[in-house]
Formats: C-alpha cells, structure tokens, sequence
C-alpha cells in the first residue's frame, strides 16, 4: 500500500460526505463511532441517538474505472434506546459507544454494537426474493378456510426489491455496573470482550445469561479508586491475549491461559515519563484514550492526550515510535483543562499495511503518519474542500509568531469541531473520517 | 501561556510547572530547592490555587455533566490529590491550616456572602483539618462509583454545596481518617444526574437545619468553615438554585433517595448509610442528609414510610 504524503504517487482527495449540512447539529446526530468490516466492503456508523447506519460499498462503474466505487446506504436502524434506571434515577444513553463487525461465514453480515449498558448482536441480512403462492393464506395475507381448499400448490420464489433488514440476534445486558468503552471480537470469532471503566468480561456469542470477569481494578475501598480502565482489544491472531489501557498511561498484556482472573499482567507497557516536562496534567494527557493492535499482532498503538505510540510487543519499558499530534497544544493545558477539551477521548487506527497510522485533531483537522518515511501530513474534512476529487491539501498550525498564509494560528483553532473517531478501509487507501455529524469518505487518487 | 522568549527563573519555572506551559517545565532542581522556589513565587501559588478550586469545581459538578464519567472524576481527583500533596510539602498546607484555626468564628452560612481573600480561604480549610486534630489525609476519592449495589456512598450533591474548597479538611475531629474532600466525593452525585438537582434544593434548608442543631462541634465548626469557604469558591455561582428539576412531585419523592436506597440491608435497617462505612462515611451520613441524618426516631419513621412507598412504586412496577 502507498504511503500517505504527497509525492507524486499519492494523494488523498474527496469523495463523499455523509449527513446533514445545517449548522444547528442535532444532538443525535453525532456520529459516535466508525468501523469497516473486514472486507471494507460496508462501513457502519453509530450516532448519540442509538442509530446504526451502514453504507455498503458499490461497485465501481464501468464508466469511470478510475474512481473508486461510492458508499451508499445499505441498512438503517435504531440500535439501542434511551432506558431509564428505575432503581437509580439515572437515564442510560443510547449513545453508540463502539461497533465491531464479525467475520462474514455466510451470506448475512453480523456486527456487535454497544452503549453504556448493552451490548447486542444485529444481523443483517438481504432479501430479494419472496414466497408467492401459499396454499394456507391470500397473496395479501389472510389466512384462508382451510375446509375450501381443494388442490394443493408449490409456492414459487419470486424476485423482489432488495430489502435489508436488520435484526437483534442476541442482547448481552446487565453484565456491567460502569460505562462499557471497549468492545472486541476474538480471533476465534466465538468470544469476545467488553470493558467498562473498572471491569472486563469474556463472553461467548451464543450465550446471553453468563459472562465471564476476567479484569477486576476494583478496589475494595473505592476511596482508593485511581486509576480507570480506558480500552481493551483482543490480539488479533492470538485468541488468548488481549490488551487494556489506563488512565494513568499504561497498557497490561494479559494471557487468558495463566489464570482465569487476570488481574496480574503478563505483561505492562509504560514509558518512563520526562521529568522536565512533568507538570500538574502529566497524569491527565498520559491517559490512554484508544489501544489497536496492528493487523500483524507484532505492534501495537496508544492514543493519548497529545500523542500517537507505536509499541513493539516484545519491549515494555518504551515504545519504538512516538508521533506527536498536536504538540503545540501543550502551552495550552491549562485552558484545555478549563474547557474540558483536555478530557476529549481520541481513536486511533492503522491502514491495511500497518504502515501508516491515523488519528483526529480539532479544527476537524486529522493527521496521518507514514511510520516507513516517517512523513506526517495534517489534513481537513470540511465542506469547503468536498467538491467531488478534489485533492486535499495539507494543512499547517503555526506555533511561532509569524503566521505564514494559509496557516491557521492555534487561537483560531475551533475546539467544538473535534475529529474523535476514523476508520481506514482494510485494504484500499479509503479513509472514514466522523466531523461531528458528518461522515467524510476520503480515497487516493490513482494517477 | 507565557509570551515566548521570556527569561525563565525559579518562579516562571514554577508557574510553568502550574500550569503545564512553556516547552520545559522546570528544570531540574533538587525537590527542596525548587519546592523553596515555588514558594517564592506567589503568582505560582495563585495558579496552583486557581487550578485546585477549578478541579473542586468540576467535581462538584459532576452531576451536571450530559454523561457522567468516571475517568474524568478520577483524573480531576488525582490533579487535587497532587497539588495538595505539593502543598503539603511546601509547608503551604501548614499555613493555610494555621490560618483556619484563626478564623475560625461563628457565621451564619446563609449571610456568608463576603469574599475573603484566597489566604483565608485556604486557611479556612486547613484550619478546619487542623482542628480535626490532624494533618490533612491524602486525598481520595470516595464513593466515585456508580452508585451501585452495596457499596454505595451515602453522600450525595447537597453536602457538596457548601463544602467546596473547604471540604480539604476532615470533616470531624473524631474522625481521625477522613479523607477530607469528602463532599464532592460523596459520589452518589456524580453519576446520578437526577438525583442531584432534587438534592440541591433539600440541601440548603437541611443544613441550615443542621447547622443550628448540631450537637457536635466538630461538625458544626467545619460546617461552618465550610459553608463560608464554600460560599467563596463558588461566589456568584448559583449552587443554591439549580435548574428546576422536570418533574417537582418526581423529584421531591426522590429527593431523599439515597444511593443505597435499594440496598436491601439499608432497607431492612432504616439506615441511610452504607453497610461498611469508612469514618467519613459516618459523617457524611450525619451531616449531608439533613433530617433523615439526624436520625431521629421521627425522621425514620417517616423515611421508613417513604422507603416503603417508593419500594410499592418500584416493585408494583
């Protein structure tokens, strides 16, 4: 796969933006997550209203075999509602915190998606054909007099418009007292993980009523609570491995086979932190916001506050590659920490290859990093750079006094417009990118 | 932050160090050295100060958040937890609870309308850790959960209210453990959205109430500390008048819930408490609940009887 600067091979334009243009965003629009299947043939999105939209790749057109095909919406529905805690007086979100697709073994596609309480299992299948001629009930349903009946037929198969429905094929509930923020599909596509903030449970696909606990940071005296769990995935290739990030920074390898409570790591990732640059929010910009494995198993990468870390899996005490986001943000904790920005929980993610890695900033700028040439470039999704392959251009926040043009200064940067969430296609350098309530799809241009 | 280019001495490094600016933090001066510089620095301290009162008041207003979340908490609680303990070593702590002592008078909370300066302000807190009899505890964070189960926390958002910056100190002489912070740690409140709004309109009657019937005088001093300290944190801001709650019945019939309310063994036994109690616990019991603290026999009778309602409400359902 090609890189992600410029260079005369390689360069990203636009390709479609998803959702609605007006400036009043409705609260539940906001897309909250974005994750392709393992094919990148569909591409799900799950929004604060609890909806579930999946656009499915078309096939490019004859005409124009220079461009790739466009997504289109393949199948909507209402994932999770709002619920009400009866007992504590608290409403449950129906807020999509995570969406994981299942590896396709039949014709139906299946995906997990979550909120804070509930995780459930939709599938998705098509239907184009339909059963005409029933011997038991009218063309338009109605059940005839099974006394009038006098000659039995075969019902015949008939083609219809494509419908996709989608239905729950399993609700996992009740298995977790805090906000799930992890969901992740093990590797032998039978079990899976969910993680709150203090807790992680194994389930099994089948079975609804049981799940195992696995991590427990609990501690007995919640007076002594400081330290949260963050994310958690699955080793991709390994099914008895599985990660989770802090809030303090660091990341625990654990090996389901050493014991069936893992709350002793195998193994503990954490830099040593620089004590020249410690300050009162260390501890808050060292807080892991999104852990990924590589799709080789080999690395894996953290998202914090300021920064993106590669780490090699066989070395614990730093990571190989530290990319830094948006360090001119430094100067300005203290702010971030007013306005809550600094609390803002960014996703990460790798392109097929694992040679690239790619991350939200404000200003709804996004960044990419070639992790080979070690080349990063800072791009934007907005309406204004949407006209149909239009390349993208590279973006510049100016840290010093002079602003060159076309640099935008770090007090202009608009802190509402926070790119949080992406997605990179498995095997094409297609890119989802979530502003707000918009979904921009962005694609190389092949010269 | 600071303008680029500027000289950077023992203060600015200590500023810096405040407020996370500048490329470098401070450099590498040996703990004591720097710790002397920080002092030194008063624009530092006011810093350091601001950022404190700043993170009390996140947490206070936890309740208010569209999610409640955990992390957040956990964060902003480590940042106090970390400047008191700086504090602590500078000494800085030592005077403020000095300072407390001193002032320490009797004052009407409600009148407590007067802004003292912020050496006062932390010295009403110390003061108030000082004459719990000791220095102040590490800062922890208590009940951060949920409000689940039977770990429940019994605070909720009404001791808050006036115990802002103030709530650094233990909260009774007795109570030679406690975590101080204990007011906007009562969690309950933090994830329970509903709940707290109910609770900031109970609680500024009931602690009146409690204020001039408080027996004890550990309580009453730190309620009172407290509630004039927590008046200066909070200054203009509304805490006493929250938005109105949706539902009024609604609200006024939960307003006395307890986080541990479906705890059956809470239930059973008319306590409005968690079964294990830290010793904050216990005071936070007696002094954030108003009546129902106060634990008279009136008052549990009559939350015994609410207690059942809402249980025929719950279970009827």
């Amino acid at each position: 796969m090609a890189g992600v600067t410029g260079g005369n091979d390689f360069q990203w334009c636009f390709s479609q933006v998803k959702g609605a243009i007006d400036e009043d965003v409705a609260e539940a629009d906001i897309i909250s997550t974005v994750e392709f299947n393992y094919s990148g043939d569909l591409l799900a999105t799950g929004d604060k209203g609890g909806r579930v939209v999946i656009f499915q790749h078309e096939q490019e057109s004859k005409n124009r075999p220079h461009l790739r095909g466009e997504y289109n919406v393949y199948s909507t529905f209402q994932s999770h509602e709002p619920e009400f805690d009866y007992l504590k007086s608290l409403e449950i979100e129906e807020k999509i915190n995570k969406i994981r697709w299942l590896p396709q073994q039949n014709a139906a596609h299946f995906l997990l998606s979550t909120n804070d309480k509930t995780i459930k299992l939709w599938k998705i299948s098509e239907r184009d054909k339909r059963a005409e001629g029933y011997n038991l009930k009218d063309e338009d349903g109605r059940l005839r007099d099974p006394f009038r009946i006098t000659s039995l037929r075969v019902p015949v198969l008939m083609p219809m418009d494509l419908m996709v429905e989608a239905s729950p094929r399993r609700i996992f509930a009740n298995a977790h007292t805090y906000h799930i923020n992890s969901i992740s599909v093990n590797s032998d596509h039978e079990t899976y993980l969910s993680a709150d903030d203090l807790r992680i449970n194994l389930w099994h696909l089948e079975i609804t009523d049981r799940s195992f606990n696995i991590v427990d940071i609990k501690p007995a005296n919640m007076e002594e609570l400081t330290e949260v769990i963050t994310a958690a995935e699955c080793h991709p290739h390994q099914c008895n491995v599985f990660v989770y990030s802090s809030s303090k920074g660091t990341i625990r390898l654990c090996d389901m086979r050493a014991a069936a409570l893992c709350d002793r790591h195998s193994k503990f990732f954490e830099e040593p932190e620089d004590p020249s640059s410690r300050s009162f929010f260390s501890e808050i910009i060292s807080s892991i916001s999104d852990v990924k494995f590589s799709h080789s198993g080999r690395y894996m990468m953290t998202r914090d506050y300021l920064s993106v870390k590669v780490w090699d899996l066989n070395m614990e005490n730093r990571p190989v590659e530290t990319y830094q986001v948006h360090e001119y943000l430094r100067s300005k904790l203290c702010s971030l920490y007013e306005n809550d920005c600094i609390f803002d929980k960014f996703e990460c993610c790798w392109n097929g290859s694992d040679s690239a890695i790619m991350t939200g900033s404000y200003n709804n700028f996004f960044r990419m990093f070639d992790r080979n040439t070690r080349r990063d470039i800072t791009l934007e999704a907005s309406r204004e750079s949407s006209k149909p392959r239009a390349t993208l251009k590279p973006r510049k926040v100016s840290t010093g006094g002079k602003r060159k043009k076309d640099e935008i200064s770090v007090d202009s940067l608009d802190f509402n417009k926070k790119i949080l969430h992406t997605a990179w296609h498995p095997k094409d350098n297609v890119i989802a990118v979530a502003a707000t309530n918009n979904l921009y799809i962005f694609q190389d241009k092949i010269n | 932050m600071f303008p680029k280019g500027t000289k950077r001495k023992f203060s600015d490094s200590g500023e810096e160090a405040a407020c996370g600016g500048g490329d470098q933090g401070p450099s590498a001066a040996p703990a004591p050295f720097a710790a002397a510089a920080r002092t030194l620095s008063s624009s530092y301290s006011l810093q350091r100060q601001s950022l404190l009162d700043m993170s009390l008041i996140k947490l206070q207003l936890c309740h208010m958040l569209v999610e409640p979340n955990l992390c957040r908490s956990v964060l902003i609680a480590n940042t106090v937890r970390q400047i008191q303990e700086e504090m602590t070593q500078d000494g800085t702590w030592q005077i403020m609870t000095q300072a407390l002592a001193a002032a320490q008078c009797p004052a009407d909370r409600l009148v407590a309308t007067e802004v003292l300066c912020r050496q006062t302000e932390a010295a009403a807190a110390a003061a108030a850790a000082v004459q719990a009899g000791q220095s102040p505890k590490p800062f922890s964070v208590s009940g951060l959960e949920e409000g689940y189960h039977s770990e429940e926390v019994v605070i909720d958002g009404d001791a808050e209210a006036e115990v802002a910056m103030s709530s650094l100190s233990p909260v009774s002489p007795q109570l030679s453990s406690a975590s101080y912070l204990a007011g906007p740690f009562g969690m309950g409140p933090c994830w329970e959205d509903d709940e707290e709004d109910a609770d900031c309109d109970e609680d500024e009657e009931e602690d009146s109430e409690e204020c001039a019937s408080e027996g004890e005088d550990g309580e009453r001093h730190h309620l009172r500390a407290d509630s004039r300290t927590g008046e200066q944190v909070f200054g203009t801001f509304e805490i006493k008048h929250p938005a109105p709650p949706p539902d009024p019945a609604l609200e006024e019939l939960f307003s006395d819930v307890d986080p541990s309310y479906y705890d059956l063994d809470t239930v059973l036994t008319g306590m409005q408490s968690t079964p294990k109690m830290g010793p904050y616990d216990l005071l936070e019991s007696l002094s954030s609940h108003g009546p129902t603290a106060l634990s008279s026999s009136a008052t549990c009778r009559s939350d015994l009887n609410e207690l059942d309602h809402i249980m025929e409400i719950i279970v009827g359902s």
